[in-house]
């Protein structure tokens, strides 16, 4: 009775789960197929499932159309090092927050938290305001510098919630010898951190790479430009739609977090898990 | 505190803490300085300063200039389009994010057996999520491209129907916006999945003795445990939702006939394109009020069915 339940239950998982996978697959098949079919046969109805003859040629002609090559390297510097404040400053603000007492950490606990909540909106336009006034607009400092405050705060809980499950005796020793908090931080608790690292570092990464409003906002010459202003300002460039270009270089522009995903998709999923709790 | 300690030791305790615990809370302090000190310059001046612009007339190259309400009152009163991209937001997030819950839920309900292949089947779902926006927006306007588009073709394939002009019609932009947003439905999935996995056996197998239907054993059992996720997905949800941006100032700029003119495009054009910094922050301390307010409603609703469990 039981079993064949269990079993009913699991033809129906199936038989819902797999026509899911494809529809939630094919855009993706889409996007590779169409990029490498000739701008002719993509318009033609109708639409043909598995591209023939291949023709290749929308990757050097999209991706040299505008100097993507460029705008990989922007994307990457932007990337790499508001990651690099992010999780340097998230880590240490998280961990205060785990392992150390104070009588006014409840409050500012709730106060990181409240910051979640807040739309973009309400920040934008004094921020806007404060960058010009310190000559920053057009350079990548409004895209950086923030980060290096705290990251965000779901990165300061993702950092809390993972150093709060380090058992205290592992500290206890290392406070019997004498050791202060900042070594108890660098010495004990970051060689252990690395999960809560690699997350957060991808989840960061992850934002800074597919951002697009700051950017919007910021940068205005052409030659600093990130990936996600290019590709936006691709058609109204060519004064077409050339859709092969177009699916390669958004192609080019998504393999990067894709990939990173892959390598890291275990950290990552426990990561989320751990910031719902 | 050991309750053999003489009172007076523990009043005097309480009073004065320890030279231990100032030195700790010290050091607390000084590790989330970084923190407090982005707090003040990146956010609570920004919230300060849109409180005061709100009321200014305020093109960044002029100083601001105090105008009182006139801000408010030419947004409630004479502002169509400020109107319509209210309508427009709040339309899409009445209808994405209950369907979004239901979605990831079914989704992570069927994810939740043991067959061979769910790790993958998981990540697969995931897999849109980290798609960047813009290169999700040029996917899907590619997509519902009218003529020689996919989705028109697999419409009249499989059911004979001449599909809409998807991001061309007034009538169909909003709804092809929120199939497109389905496709990003593996976020939410994945924290159910995990709050799913957390409901102890035990009580499936109990009301299972109580000859308990699947229904009701969803109803009595699973809902009531991952409430607190409910909540949570929610009310994240619903903030997202409300600030949805890149997709429509790539796919669609707000068009046809400001059918899909979301509000962030709104105040986005009237900060950015008219350096009307004034307005657009007065539409900013709106949508802050909304959403606070939308918040609270389903946190004051959600008493009535958010079970944090005995411990708690």
């Amino acid at each position: 009775m039981a079993g064949r339940k269990r079993r009913m239950r699991r033809i129906l998982a199936a038989a819902v789960l797999l026509p899911g996978v494809l529809l939630i697959l094919f855009p993706f098949y889409w996007m590779v197929a169409s990029s490498v079919e000739h701008l002719a046969q993509i318009v033609r109805f109708p639409p043909e499932l598995v591209p023939h003859p291949l023709d290749f040629a929308s990757y050097p002609k999209g991706l040299t159309f505008l100097p993507f090559a460029r705008y990989f390297l922007n994307t990457s510097e932007i990337a790499v090092l508001s990651t690099l404040g992010a999780v340097l400053s998230a880590s240490v603000v998280g961990f205060a927050f785990a392992r150390l007492h104070a009588p006014t950490k409840k409050f500012f606990f709730v106060l990181v938290l409240s910051t979640m909540m807040l739309p973009m909106a309400v920040l934008l336009i004094p921020q806007f305001v404060l960058f010009k006034t310190l000559g920053w607009v057009n350079t990548y400092l409004p895209l950086i510098v923030p980060a290096f405050f705290g990251g965000s705060a779901f990165l300061i809980f993702l950092f809390r919630q993972f150093f709060s499950s380090i058992p205290e005796e592992v500290f206890d020793a290392a406070r019997i010898d004498g050791c202060g908090y900042p070594r108890l931080y660098w010495s004990i608790a970051r060689p252990l951190a690395v999960p809560a690292f690699t997350a957060a570092a991808v989840f960061h990464f992850q934002f800074s790479w597919n951002d697009f409003l700051a950017p919007l906002i910021y940068i205005n010459s052409n030659s600093k430009y990130t990936l996600a202003l290019g590709i936006a300002n691709f058609r109204s460039a060519y004064g077409a739609t050339p859709w092969n270009q177009l699916m390669a270089v958004s192609l080019m522009m998504a393999l990067v977090p894709i990939t990173i995903f892959f390598f890291a998709q275990n950290y990552l999923l426990s990561g989320i898990v751990v910031s719902s709790r | 505190m050991d309750p053999a300690t003489p009172l007076s030791l523990r009043r005097a305790r309480s009073v004065r803490p320890s030279r231990q615990a100032r030195r700790e809370a010290f050091w607390f302090h000084v590790l989330i300085s970084p923190w407090i000190i982005g707090f003040l310059i990146f956010m609570l001046y920004p919230i300060v300063g849109s409180a005061y612009f709100s009321f200014t007339r305020y093109d960044v190259i002029h100083p601001p200039h105090w105008v009182g309400l006139a801000n408010y009152a030419y947004l409630f009163t004479r502002d169509q389009l400020f109107w319509k991209s209210l309508r427009v937001t709040f339309t899409y997030v009445a209808v994405a994010v209950p369907l979004h819950l239901a979605v990831a839920l079914a989704l992570a309900l069927l994810l939740n057996v043991r067959i061979i292949g769910m790790r993958a089947l998981r990540t697969i779902y995931y897999l849109p999520t980290i798609m960047p926006q813009v290169a999700t927006a040029m996917l899907w306007l590619f997509l519902f491209a009218p003529t020689y588009g996919v989705i028109d073709w697999a419409l009249s394939a499989a059911f004979g129907i001449h599909g809409p002009d998807w991001l061309g019609s007034a009538h169909w932009v909003l709804p092809a916006f929120i199939l497109m947003s389905l496709w990003g439905v593996g976020g939410p999935m994945v924290l159910f999945l995990a709050a799913l996995q957390g409901v102890p056996n035990e009580l499936y197998e109990a009301a299972q003795l109580d000859g308990a239907s699947a229904w009701r054993q969803f109803r009595h059992v699973t809902v009531p445990m991952i409430s607190p996720l409910i909540l949570f997905n929610l009310i994240v949800g619903l903030i997202a939702a409300s600030q949805i941006f890149a997709t429509a100032f790539v796919m669609t700029q707000g068009g046809p006939d400001y059918a899909s003119y979301f509000y962030n495009l709104a105040l986005y054009n009237n900060a950015f394109v008219y350096f009307k910094m004034g307005l657009a922050s007065a539409q900013a301390w709106i949508l802050l009020a909304i959403v606070m307010m939308l918040t609270l409603l389903i946190f004051k609703f959600s008493a009535r069915w958010v079970f944090y469990g005995s411990e708690r």
